[in-house]
């Protein structure tokens, strides 16, 4: 059939053509372009890897970040802590201390006080036995007729005394 | 979203109106090409248009006369106009001792034998096929300069996916490993039969790629490729089939026999199925075309316009689908020959 019946001179330039197209698009197109592609798809696939990594680090330096907060805090926990711990420390010897001298100063002023106690007593006894000498010196001396008039005398004596 | 889909919707309307207007076109072309007073015949009609010829003719008063290039052993080579063969009221006349019959150059003397190399309508159409290839390609390639490691712009966008996919669904899981040494004949390939088979559909446009010519050079392309690369695997499992019974090797060697046309079937298949196909898809689309003149209608002529419109989009899938399977099966050939054989079967 005459369809069917390849012709010579078509299936020569056939040949010639597809061969100098297919090396002339080898060397302009096709090669280029495949070097393109691939150098284009490393760079992309670099390019996540990139990321990835980056991400990665980021996300270590965010746990990093977080554990020194979080130890930063604990310090900060502990040293105001041990600084509570010392001011209470302090609050309690300052106030042991306090009432230690409070209690030396009571006793002090008790003793003080017992002495002084002792003393005016003393004095008093001293000043009673001066005045019932007086007042007895007094009596003696003055010529008593009644007793009513000794009494008053007695009284004046001992208003006397209070006045001193 | 909607907008797009009202874009796209009319963009199709354009394409189609184009289309049904360059096949109404065609009418007047297959009417002219019927003949004046003569009876209309179908056949012939078709024959010739899906045939290769020495003249390109668009339209009736617009015909390019190709050069004839003859090349015959006492004259050496000729060359000359094929308008020499039309007399002046375009009748087939002789000449130079050559008459031209059904497109064809054939000597007066019958002991002489002549080979043809004329630029015919075919051989013209492989011009422009490769021109436009160079063109189209070169351009993507300066693309990739231009825009070194960003996105593809331009003509580049288009013809990317197309190239990554013929790269990473044909030829890669076909040939395997060693796959970048045959990527650029199959880039080659797929684009020649693509643009070859989608030229062919334009009106007035030769039968490149419906011819056997060039299908068996293309399969003889593949078929040297896939020998010349044929590792010991691949001739060992033709002439000496693993996991074969040996009787069926010696002392007639049928298995042997059976392998070694397996090794010419392969690439007859590949030039025949391109061919049909092509060939084929014209045949569908002139004898719709046809279907008018046989009638004397314009109904019929309006009907099959639309039916040829319809059939000219399947066409396109068809210039594509032929495109894709010639290359994928030339490199399942090649894969089979490169292969590194495990014996799993």
């Amino acid at each position: 059939m005459d369809l069917l019946a390849p012709g010579v001179g078509l299936m020569f330039w056939q040949l010639v053509i597809f061969l100098v197209v297919f090396f002339l698009l080898r060397a302009l197109a096709w090669k280029p372009i495949m070097s393109s592609l691939k150098t284009r798809d490393a760079m992309i696939d670099d390019s996540i890897k990139q990321a990835e990594t980056a991400r990665d680090e980021v996300a270590q330096m965010k746990a990093d970040n977080e554990y020194l907060l979080q130890e930063a805090r604990a310090e900060r926990d502990k040293i105001v802590n041990d600084a509570l711990a010392v001011a209470n420390k302090i609050k309690e010897e300052a106030k042991s201390e306090t009432s230690v001298i409070a209690d030396k100063m009571l006793q002090d002023a008790k003793a003080t006080i017992q002495n002084e106690k002792k003393a005016a007593l003393t004095e008093v006894k001293d000043l009673v036995g001066s005045l019932s000498l007086e007042i007895a010196e007094k009596v003696m001396r003055e010529k008593l007729s009644d007793d009513a008039s000794q009494k008053s005398l007695v009284d004046k004596f001992l208003k006397d005394v209070k006045v001193n | 979203m909607k907008k797009i889909f009202r874009n796209n919707m009319l963009k199709f309307l354009k394409i189609n109106l184009l289309i049904f207007l360059v096949t109404l076109f065609n009418f007047s072309n297959a009417k002219a090409s019927g003949g004046e007073g003569k009876e209309f015949n179908i056949g012939e009609m078709i024959t010739h248009h899906i045939s290769d010829s020495h003249e390109w003719h668009f339209f009736d008063g617009a015909t390019l006369y190709l050069p004839v290039i003859l090349y015959s052993s006492d004259r050496g080579i000729e060359v000359f106009s094929s308008a020499n063969f039309y007399g002046d009221h375009h009748e087939v006349v002789d000449y130079n001792g050559y008459k031209y019959e059904h497109g064809h150059i054939v000597p007066l003397e019958s002991s002489r034998s002549i080979l043809d190399f004329s630029i015919t309508k075919n051989v013209a159409t492989l011009f422009l096929t490769a021109i436009l290839m160079v063109l189209v390609f070169t351009a993507v390639a300066r693309g990739y300069k231009k825009n070194a490691n960003t996105g593809p712009r331009g003509i580049q966008s288009f013809f990317e996916p197309i190239i990554v996919f013929v790269r990473d669904e044909i030829v890669k899981p076909n040939i395997g490993p060693k796959y970048e040494k045959f990527t650029p004949y199959m880039l080659t390939l797929f684009f020649f039969i693509w643009f070859g088979n989608i030229l062919g559909l334009l009106p007035g446009a030769a039968n490149l790629t419906g011819n056997t010519a060039v299908t068996i050079v293309l399969a003889l392309l593949t078929f040297i490729l896939v020998n010349v690369n044929g590792n010991k695997a691949y001739w060992g499992h033709i002439f000496n089939t693993p996991g074969v019974p040996w009787w069926l090797k010696l002392p007639i060697p049928i298995m042997p026999v059976v392998e070694l046309i397996g090794i010419f079937t392969k690439p007859f298949s590949l030039l025949l199925r391109l061919f049909v196909a092509i060939t084929a898809g014209h045949i569908v689309l002139l004898s719709l075309i046809g279907l008018t003149f046989l009638f004397h209608s314009w109904a019929v002529g309006i009907g099959s316009a639309l039916v040829v419109t319809v059939i000219n989009f399947i066409e396109i899938l068809v210039a594509t689908i032929q495109a894709y399977v010639f290359t994928m099966f030339s490199s399942l050939y090649i894969g089979m020959a490169v292969a590194d054989h495990h014996d799993d079967h």
